[in-house]
């Protein structure tokens, strides 16, 4: 491939975008198509088409735009003069289908007053920072001009053409990013031992099964951007050596998955796909794997045992992936995440994202911000802000009145925050510190009338129902447990019960075999330290008979 | 020693096989094309049942038990058949938290259906997920394929209504 291709193209998109002065754009983003976003581009292409105005305003489906709960968003914006802040942005909310004259007015007739309009002068917009999301609500996810006209593939080509691989991996060093997937682990480290294992050929992995509940940012970057995730991925292919790669998604995400197939094959007619790329010698190729719906896939020895065509059950470490992965070869396993930080770590240098965040925890977060919250989304922010910032000032605050009473993180594996910590950093440290981790970036909002036991409850009805049942202190673990926290949402538990599940959590925690098991205890544990009088309040007492503990006798 | 056992046939002549047998060849029948296989399988039945079963793994050249080990151990695929029309509550932690166990408590008490059933007529059936992704419609629940937000009982009733007389 001629590098200049990327130019060309760009230039040649400047000129059909700006030949139509205004353009109408509608969040095709799967949010957003189930409140109806797809009706409305339809009736405004009719109506447009109807009325011969098809050179004045042009009609595009673009990616998430952020505030789901206002949703179907659409913006209107002028090619030639593109909105530099999020505040200069005209953003409309709620429109539903039969507002598409009114939108169609308001596009070629300029601002005026309108009940649509979206005030994008509000800390939800004006306070995030985006890399990752930097072109998600801006371009077309399905045209690959729209994102080359951003800039995209800027990043590669630079790799390919004036990089050696131990330099990429040096630049993405000095960026000081670390994996999005909630571990954390240093991405320039792991992507430097799998460019040092031997073994050939290598593998890269893209994990895209994102499986916590309540977290959607995954999704959103694929279905909004997916050409940002594909350049990450053959940025890191590039760098430890790797001709192949496989994108690991859940068969939930239809829209995620059409639009990756379709990205894979525009890279490859425009050869930034494929073999000798930039004429170097270098080839590589991608390849989608669907899940079939287990959360333990996420583990990463797990998730190969099922691109693999076996279930899903993990494996002890060591030997770790990045010397015996897929098929016994080196692997690299990043989160879509992290992958998509790369272009713009290679286009911008290292340096820049390290400029931003705090000491130990570089560059932003996406977070998807659900529960009770005024400003339900998807948002990205600088690591380092606190989390009062983002519930009261970006979130907007608990609605009907009520007061907030803590923020789970984390998922699954991770805890609940609770109110009075609220001033914290959020960064992968003063989490842990918390008793909650940073996790992939899923953020409930749980308000007053949330019983916490209960909400320990709730995650370990799931780790009970996602357990493999490979090892026994999560198969067996997690099952008496959940049982041990029935009996306390129902008031029929006793102070040995209690004592029972506190010393169960730590059994699991230390003894199970994976991830998933070493991490369930973590809702019970955090929602202990911080609201222990929930658990006690109810509790029943001691059995008058006194018989001993059932199964654990100590001395 | 090892014979080359022939490439099984379909079991019928039902055009649907032809999917499947395309997703075996685009994958050389490796073993590895497995979750692919039954993906394409259940895409086209609806469901996995033995007879399924037992030609990919001949296909495949895999045990049975492995086949039916992978089969049973994914929460996408079942092994039952499916009602004509489908109802996915979302029990993601936002959905939760807009109190989607009520919604299941009340499809078990007023309409008798609980996760994974299908009922007496093979009209409904009832499915979880864990998490749509649509957290800011929640509580959010997919009726025959179309993603509702912000259910409540009155809305599961009419639906399972109209249902009911088609």
């Amino acid at each position: 491939m001629n590098p200049d291709i990327l130019q060309r193209l760009a230039e040649k998109e400047h000129v059909t975008a700006t030949a139509t002065p205004v353009r109408i754009n509608v969040c095709a983003a799967a949010s957003c198509q189930s409140r109806g976003s797809d009706e409305l581009a339809k009736n405004l292409q009719r109506q447009i088409k109807g009325a011969k105005q098809a050179k004045q305003c042009k009609v595009r489906y673009v990616g998430c735009m952020g505030l789901c709960s206002k949703g179907p968003l659409v913006e209107i914006d002028e090619p030639a003069r593109p909105a530099i802040h999020e505040a200069d942005r005209r953003l409309l909310q709620g429109a539903t289908v039969d507002d598409a004259p009114e939108l169609i007015d308001l596009a070629l007739h300029g601002a005026r007053p309108t009940p649509l309009e979206l005030d994008t002068d509000m800390p939800f917009f004006t306070r995030q920072r985006r890399v990752v999301l930097e072109n998600s609500g801006f371009i077309d996810p399905e045209r690959i001009e729209d994102y080359v006209a951003r800039g995209g593939y800027q990043g590669l080509v630079k790799a390919l053409t004036e990089m050696s691989p131990s330099q990429v991996i040096d630049e993405v060093s000095r960026s000081g990013l670390r994996g999005r997937g909630g571990a954390g682990f240093p991405t320039g480290v792991k992507w430097a031992t799998v460019a040092k294992s031997d073994g050939s050929p290598k593998y890269v992995v893209c994990n895209a099964d994102e499986g916590d509940p309540g977290a959607f940012m995954d999704r959103a970057v694929l279905e909004s951007d997916p050409h940002r995730v594909l350049e990450g991925i053959i940025t890191a292919g590039y760098a430890v050596g790797a001709s192949r790669a496989y994108i690991y998604v859940r068969s939930e995400y239809p829209l995620a998955i059409l639009r990756l197939k379709r990205a894979i094959n525009q890279a490859k007619r425009i050869d930034v796909l494929g073999t000798n790329l930039c004429d170097t010698p270098f080839a590589f190729d991608v390849e989608l794997r669907l899940g079939a719906g287990a959360f333990v896939c996420g583990e990463e020895t797990a998730l190969i045992a099922s691109i693999e065509g076996r279930r899903g059950t993990p494996r002890p470490r060591p030997p770790y992936p990045a010397s015996y992965g897929l098929w016994g070869r080196p692997t690299l396993i990043n989160n879509v995440e992290t992958f998509a930080n790369i272009p713009w770590i290679m286009r911008e240098g290292g340096e820049a994202l390290s400029a931003i965040g705090t000491a130990k925890s570089k560059g932003t977060k996406v977070f998807a911000l659900a529960g009770t919250i005024i400003n339900n989304g998807l948002i990205e922010v600088p690591m380092g802000i606190t989390l009062r910032d983002i519930i009261d000032d970006i979130g907007g605050g608990v609605p009907d009145e009520k007061a907030l009473k803590a923020v789970q993180t984390g998922g699954p594996s991770g805890g609940c925050i609770p109110a009075e910590l609220l001033d914290m950093p959020v960064d992968y440290e003063s989490l842990v510190k918390a008793g909650s981790i940073m996790g992939s970036g899923g953020m409930i909002v749980m308000d007053e009338t949330s019983n916490m036991v209960d909400v320990a409850r709730f995650f370990m009805e799931f780790c009970k129902d996602e357990s493999c049942g490979k090892c026994v202190p999560c198969r067996v673990g997690t099952s008496v447990m959940l049982d041990l926290l029935e009996k306390l949402c129902q008031g029929t538990a006793s102070r040995r019960d209690l004592d029972l599940l506190k010393e169960l959590c730590e059994v699991v925690r230390c003894t199970s075999l994976c991830g998933l098991g070493q991490t369930a205890p973590n809702p019970v544990l955090s929602t202990l330290r911080y609201f222990e009088h929930e658990y006690t309040d109810t509790l029943q007492p001691a059995d008058p008979h006194g018989y001993p503990l059932p199964m654990l006798q100590t001395s | 020693m090892t014979a080359t056992l022939p490439m099984p046939t379909p079991p019928t002549d039902d055009r649907r096989w032809k999917a499947v047998e395309a997703t075996m060849r685009r994958n050389g029948h490796s073993r590895n094309a497995l979750i692919e296989t039954l993906h394409t399988v259940q895409d086209g039945f609806g469901y996995l049942d033995d007879v399924s079963l037992k030609f990919v793994a001949r296909a495949l050249k895999l045990p049975l038990s492995s086949v039916y080990g992978v089969a049973t151990f994914y929460h996408n695929f079942t092994l039952k058949p499916q009602g004509r029309h489908s109802c996915v509550v979302c029990t993601g932690t936002a959905c939760y938290i807009h109190r989607a166990r009520a919604l299941l408590d009340h499809l078990r008490e007023k309409h008798d259906l609980s996760d994974g059933q299908t009922d007496a007529d093979g009209n409904i059936t009832l499915l979880t997920a864990r998490c749509l992704g649509t957290c800011s419609m929640a509580p959010a629940a997919v009726f025959d394929g179309q993603v509702v937000g912000d259910v409540d009982e009155q809305l599961i009733d009419e639906r399972l209504e109209t249902w009911a007389d088609s």
